[in-house]
């Protein structure tokens, strides 16, 4: 790890304004993933900026009828929270997917969708990254890639993008507040994190000296029907290769809003709206969901390790949709849910 | 080597500035300590190199085998991927505080009852985890406790001892609560 300075941070403004008098400072909340990376010499900033002592931990009721999730609450009470349970149970699901109890413990809410890709040539230093080091190449088009993206990708990069949060957040149209040096302002889920084309060390549509405060959830959870489906290597403590958060309000058998993210084949969060949109109407039957799980997935491609993931996500989409409809295990199963 | 000794011994062989430290103080075990810390300081490394408490162990250095599970005000944490800075004024447990030579926590003495450690190195790790899991009150059933200790590792293959040992003390402290 390189050397540098850390200061505590008190009030949001206070930190935005450290880290604007610094060059190559970083902020830091739960560590989890910035640390490891600053072990690895991927990450070398020259100045940390704690947020811990930022009062940004609550999860309260927003006056629309949604939840605001605190920046700094940890992934575990976030998981655990009775309001995210009952309302939010995708979130819950897919929160408690990832990682394991102590790091959920730790890593909070804003740094999850900070974290970076987990593509093992962005992590070896020793080999080119247009992520790690613009302009060196992209080692892992040609090299191995079961892990990595089939759809957005471009040239530079096929990085996937590990949360598996950030994919329930996506389903659920969750909204970034962030805060920096013009101000405060409001991110769409779907515009935070980008897709590579030819920038792919740029992750997210956050402006220099950015910090994420808040997410706001919707009022609409989908919490009747939901499913968050993570196929792994293992069954714990893994990334994902394919997952799926699938979210539908029915109508008797007739889907009446439906919401698919897929999560461990793109750069981002993956949804497509026009799919979403065709399923509205139809009946909640397999058929209908092989449809869309096909739309979906045109334009996928693999790259040769990864070949497997069309179909896998493809049949992911399907199964995760049905359990949506049937809905056969209890919220309280919920952490043990994923994989079944 | 010469470039080795310029970067060791500074300019014109005179030693390097030592690095900057502050004054860090965690409650370990319940005793306020003041510790003379580097930034980038581990609470792992605090813990063990600073502190001399080397119950805590380090195993991958990078959140991925929870032998450096230690608690830190009553949740478990990973002390490889936290910097002591960040822990200032927080009660940390490590596997010291848990019990006595003379009076055991149950789950030290559950672990040695089940046989669930053959080299031991995990177990600290394994015992702090199992004390998080309980403070949670999330796991009862056996797949709950696999799935809520997963993040731990032994590379021995003591599994089925591990979950017979949490099992035991998780099922009695229910039973403590149903009484």
């Amino acid at each position: 790890m390189n050397p540098f300075t850390y200061s505590h941070a008190t009030a949001v403004d206070d930190a935005v304004r450290d880290k604007a008098s610094h060059h190559d400072a970083a902020y830091i909340g739960g560590g989890t993933n910035l640390l490891d990376l600053m072990k690895e010499n991927v990450e070398r900033p020259t100045h940390l900026i704690g947020l811990n002592r930022l009062p940004l931990t609550k999860i309260q009721n927003d006056p629309e009828g949604g939840l605001r999730l605190g920046a700094l609450a940890t992934n575990a009470d976030t998981a655990w929270h009775p309001e995210v349970e009952k309302r939010y149970p995708l979130l819950s699901q897919a929160i408690l997917a990832g990682a394991s109890p102590q790091l959920r413990n730790m890593a909070t809410n804003g740094g999850n969708l900070m974290q970076r890709t987990r593509c093992y040539y962005f992590y070896d230093t020793a080999t080119p990254c247009n992520k790690r080091e613009p302009g060196s190449g992209c080692s892992a088009i040609g090299g191995y890639n079961r892990i990595h993206a089939i759809l957005g990708t471009s040239q530079s990069c096929i990085a996937t993008h590990p949360s598996d949060m950030c994919i329930a957040l996506a389903a659920l149209e969750a909204v970034v507040r962030v805060s920096g040096p013009n101000g405060e302002r409001t991110i769409e889920f779907a515009d935070f994190h980008r897709l590579p084309g030819n920038a792919p060390h740029i992750d997210n549509t956050l402006r220099p000296g950015e910090l994420i405060t808040g997410l706001d959830l919707p009022a609409k959870g989908f919490e009747k029907n939901y499913s968050y489906l993570k196929l792994r290597d293992r069954t714990s403590y893994a990334f994902a290769l394919v997952s799926v958060a699938a979210a539908l309000e029915l109508e008797g058998n007739t889907i009446k809003d439906a919401r698919i993210a897929l999560g461990g084949v793109a750069h981002k969060p993956w949804r497509d709206t026009d799919v979403e949109d065709a399923l509205k109407g139809q009946p909640a039957t397999a058929d209908t969901f092989r449809k869309a799980a096909t739309q979906l997935l045109q334009g996928a491609r693999g790259f040769g390790s990864n070949d497997f993931k069309v179909e896998l996500a493809k049949r992911a989409i399907v199964r995760a949709l049905k359990q949506a409809t049937e809905m056969k295990q209890g919220p309280t199963e919920a952490f043990l849910n994923s994989n079944p | 080597m010469s470039t080795s000794s310029t970067t060791k011994r500074g300019v014109m062989g005179a030693p390097a500035a030592p690095p900057p430290t502050s004054t860090v103080t965690l409650n370990i075990n319940g005793v306020d300590t003041r510790l003379q810390l580097a930034p980038w300081t581990s609470l792992l490394d605090a813990l063990r190199e600073y502190a001399d408490l080397t119950g805590t162990k380090k195993g991958c250095d990078h959140g991925q085998c929870g032998a450096c599970t230690v608690l830190v005000n009553g949740k478990r944490v990973n002390s490889c991927l936290t910097l002591a800075v960040m822990q200032e004024g927080n009660e940390i447990t490590t596997i010291e505080g848990l019990g006595t030579q003379e009076k055991l926590h149950p789950l030290q003495q559950a672990f040695i009852d089940h046989d669930a450690f053959q080299c031991g190195y995990c177990t600290p790790g394994q015992i702090c985890s199992a004390v998080g899991l309980i403070n949670e009150g999330k796991a009862h059933t056996e797949d709950e406790i696999r799935e809520l200790m997963s993040g731990n590792l032994c590379r021995c293959g003591a599994y089925v001892g591990i979950l017979n040992a949490v099992k035991e003390v998780v099922d009695s402290r229910s039973n403590e609560v149903k009484r």
